[in-house]
């Protein structure tokens, strides 16, 4: 006779701790992936609190498998004609019934939903980035606070304390009818009764506010000395910048302000998309705009140069301008680009340029060779970009500059 | 258990272990605990286990576990039996009474299984599984546990032993033999006239080369598990769970071989248990909804529960006159040879089962069950069930001199899926501390992988 018996629980979640490591190599594959995942974002106007949804590729169990040469079986439902064409819904779970042991697991894909402040934490986490260097006497801008000290006797309308001031007048009030009770008892108590009559008839009679009454809040104005910051992108729009180099672009800029925005409280960002003439545009136009013709770098620099002028004193602003461009810059431009390059070098904190050349023939160009040469700034930075995979590290080496 | 109690259960224990015996079925004894959802999700995560030793991927199938169940993808009850004397099976408490009569007669079928089948006499030692398990997983926490040692670099070893783990001996139940004994034995048939008569004989045109004995391995080695295990430069630890996770892919093995029957089995005979029950209405309508559940064909799919099923019932009503021939069918099969000797053309034909084939992106027909196709259909399910789903990759040779080791692939016109091959060679590297190299075909052409020990892998032909 069998057996039967009642599970007794001992509380105990036996898979939690193998759990808890297949959560962190997932988040650990995130973290390797993230090069690829937020290039699809658009830049700014996210909140840190918008939910995306990133696929994950599942932590996979490796061992050899058979690929999909070979014919496999499955039931249907007698429909079925050679030659037929069949869909994923068919075929798609190959394997899954038929008893295969190890090899049934194909493609699998998590869809996980994370924060874009959850996936730049991700980011920057182990990235070890040096601290910035703020400029101190930048003082801000961002909401003014106040802080309330108590009262006075003289204000504005606005800030009258209406409760203080009714309490005000109640004590008065207290006191006047106390003092005629004093005045009372000093004199003859013969006609008391009367007097009391009196008295309540005041209490109910009206007993209006005076000027003395009346209590103002006291505040002091809060100037919170805080950072600013503002993101100066500067891209070459000419034909020859097509969408990859426009994406690896995108991708950077993004980091970048994701970074800026961790340690200022307010970053603006500007957008200046140069041909041999150079525009500040919104960044719908930015990325997705192309134009034709040639390339004056110096353009592009110049109109930073401006913008920082009227917009963002140097003084209370830290400022951070980058670069993007495919090198292809007219050569008589090379000169004027230096030296404005120098320019923006003396007031920026940051100034990069970053060259994006798909595929693998990097040589380098003549302006990354110029600037190579004749930029010779603390805060000055070269980076190249073939690939995806360039982003992060690109990224790191501009911002390591500035911790030197 | 709401609707029922725990009496109610053991007299339908009674009723069905009655039937069973009649029947003639032949199981060890059977013990039933009765556990919550959670408990049964924790069971399944590691494989019906009660102790088990920890890694990742196990809290990667509780999740999938979690999620299939979450959205009643199987769409089947909870069943979890163990291969083990005494027999232990588990029934989930929220389940209706009929499901636990069904799933108590279905563990009958199992156990019965489990005791008979060839596989498993020889492969497994059913009264050592609990323990076994038990010990394999304090091992493994001693390791973990062990300053010098701790849980990455065991994870490591873990990780890459899975990776190869079906890459062991296929024959079940065959005396491992050292290198020493093979080489007599390879001496011996080299020296074996090759005819009573070798003198009428035509004489061979080649002198035969005599076979290299100094090659390790002399032969090429299928348990590749085992080969590292002796021949690499791992520690001793490293070593003891590389048999730990061996050990348990042999216990499994039977299992892997024999999927399809040992779910016929179960369903063959829970199905003809329930039917002498005498099952009031309500109770035997849903039996024969359930029952359907379970066999129902998937489509595009092969689902083993009614493949197993269909085949048993048939070979039940072609012989009439012979009802022992399913028991003698259950003892001597795995699934490769059931499918192969008794998937006949009017049951490939009642099933509707076809072949396809990926073409490009899209996946074609290529046969149908009808006169040509059938047999064609038959092949490849037994082609792909159990093991034969899986490649077979040989230990060719240990180059000593610059410690390579070289695997090959035995390409059977099945290619092998090159993004995983190129990942688990670098789990292979892991164990043997050199450089590893894989030689198959791809595209018809003979391709060999070269993984060396900074794990860089290259693709060239060979």
């Amino acid at each position: 006779m069998a057996i039967f018996r009642e599970y007794v629980n001992s509380g105990r979640d036996r898979a939690a701790e193998d759990r808890r490591r297949h959560k962190e190599l997932v988040e650990e594959s995130i973290k390797k992936n993230i090069g690829n995942i937020i290039a699809e974002e658009s830049i700014i106007g996210q909140s840190k609190d918008k939910k995306i949804k990133i696929p994950i590729k599942g932590i996979k169990e490796y061992q050899f498998v058979y690929g999909k040469n070979g014919p496999s079986a499955g039931s249907g439902d007698g429909s079925e004609k050679r030659g037929e064409k069949i869909g994923g819904e068919k075929a798609g779970k190959k394997g899954q019934g038929s008893g295969q042991a190890g090899n049934q697991e194909g493609e699998e894909i998590y869809e996980t939903e994370i924060t874009i402040e959850e996936l730049i934490n991700y980011l920057f986490d182990d990235m070890n980035l040096p601290d910035i260097d703020k400029k101190k006497i930048a003082e801000l801008e961002s909401i003014r606070s106040y802080k309330n000290l108590g009262y006075q006797r003289k204000g504005i309308p606005p800030r009258l304390a209406k409760k203080r001031s009714v309490i005000e007048k109640i004590k008065r009030k207290q006191g006047y009818l106390r003092n005629n009770r004093s005045l009372i008892d000093s004199e003859e108590e013969r006609e008391e009764d009367d007097i009391v009559q009196n008295i309540e008839d005041d209490s109910k009679k009206r007993f209006p506010f005076s000027e003395d009454d009346l209590r103002y809040r006291r505040v002091r104005e809060d100037r919170k000395k805080d950072f600013n910051a503002v993101v100066i992108c500067i891209m070459d729009v000419s034909g020859s910048m097509d969408q990859t180099k426009k994406y690896l672009a995108r991708s950077f800029y993004f980091l970048l302000y994701q970074f800026i925005k961790l340690k200022y409280a307010n970053v603006d960002v500007v957008f200046i998309a140069h041909t041999t003439t150079a525009k500040e545009v919104n960044e719908n136009e930015f990325f997705h705009r192309g134009e034709s013709g040639g390339t004056y770098i110096s353009s592009g620099y110049e109109k930073a140069l401006e913008i920082i002028e009227q917009r963002y004193n140097p003084n209370s602003w830290n400022i951070y301008a980058f670069h993007c461009s495919d090198g292809d810059n007219w050569s008589e431009d090379n000169k004027r680009a230096v030296e404005l390059g120098q320019k923006l070098c003396d007031i920026c904190n940051l100034f990069g340029y970053g060259e994006i050349v798909p595929g693998y023939y990097s040589s380098g160009s003549t302006i990354k060779n110029e600037f190579q040469k004749s930029i010779k700034r603390k805060n000055f930075s070269i980076i190249t970009m073939t690939s995806k995979d360039d982003v992060l590290p690109g990224l790191k080496k501009l911002l390591e500059k500035e911790g030197e | 258990m709401t609707e029922y109690s725990m009496q109610e259960l053991l007299e339908w224990n009674e009723k069905i272990e009655e039937i069973a015996r009649a029947e003639g079925l032949d199981y060890y004894e059977q013990e039933f605990e009765i556990c919550s959802y959670e408990d049964m999700i924790g069971y399944e995560t590691y494989v019906g286990m009660p102790s088990h030793y920890p890694h990742w991927s196990y809290g990667k199938n509780y999740e999938r576990t979690k999620t299939l169940h979450k959205y009643n993808l199987t769409g089947l009850p909870y069943e979890m039996v163990i291969n083990s004397d005494p027999c232990i099976a588990y029934l989930m408490k929220d389940n209706t009474l009929l499901l636990q009569i069904l799933t108590i007669a279905h563990v009958y079928g199992h156990n019965d299984f489990f005791k008979n089948n060839r596989l498993f006499k020889l492969g497994t030692r059913a009264k050592d599984t609990v323990e076994m398990f038990k010990n394999h997983a304090n091992r493994i926490r001693e390791y973990i546990q062990d300053p010098g040692i701790g849980y990455a670099k065991v994870e490591k070893i873990l990780n890459a032993a899975h990776a190869i783990k079906y890459q062991i001996s296929r024959n079940i139940g065959v005396k491992v033999l050292s290198q020493e004994e093979k080489r007599r034995e390879m001496l011996q048939r080299y020296r074996r006239p090759k005819s009573e008569y070798p003198l009428l004989e035509p004489r061979p045109k080649d002198e035969e080369v005599p076979p290299d004995f100094k090659k390790i391995p002399v032969e090429p080695e299928e348990d590749m598990l085992l080969f590292i295990m002796k021949y690499s430069k791992l520690s001793e630890w490293e070593r003891d769970i590389l048999s730990i996770v061996r050990e348990e892919t042999l216990y499994f093995l039977p299992q892997i071989e024999t999927k399809i029957m040992n779910e016929g089995w179960a369903s063959f005979w829970h199905y003809n248990i329930l039917n002498k029950l005498n099952l009031e209405q309500g109770l035997h309508l849903e039996f024969l909804k359930r029952h359907n559940q379970v066999i129902r064909p998937l489509l595009g799919q092969l689902n083993p529960y009614y493949i197993g099923f269909k085949i048993f019932e048939d070979l039940r009503k072609r012989h009439e006159d012979n009802p022992q021939i399913i028991f003698e069918v259950r003892e001597i099969e795995r699934d490769q040879s059931f499918i192969r000797r008794y998937l006949t053309r009017e049951l490939c034909e009642e099933m509707n089962l076809f072949e396809y084939t990926k073409i490009g992106s899209s996946y074609i027909i290529t046969e149908v069950s009808d006169e040509e196709g059938w047999e064609s259909i038959r092949d490849t399910i037994a082609n792909s069930v159990g093991l034969s789903g899986i490649p077979v990759i040989k230990v060719s040779e240990w180059v000593q001199k610059d410690n390579t080791l070289i695997l090959e692939h035995e390409y059977d016109g099945r290619e092998i899926e090159l993004s995983y091959a190129y990942e688990t060679l670098k789990h292979i590297v892991d164990l043997w501390d050199g450089k590893v190299m894989l030689i198959t075909n791809i595209d018809n052409k003979r391709k060999l992988i070269i993984c060396d020990e900074e794990k860089r892998v290259a693709l060239m032909d060979a």
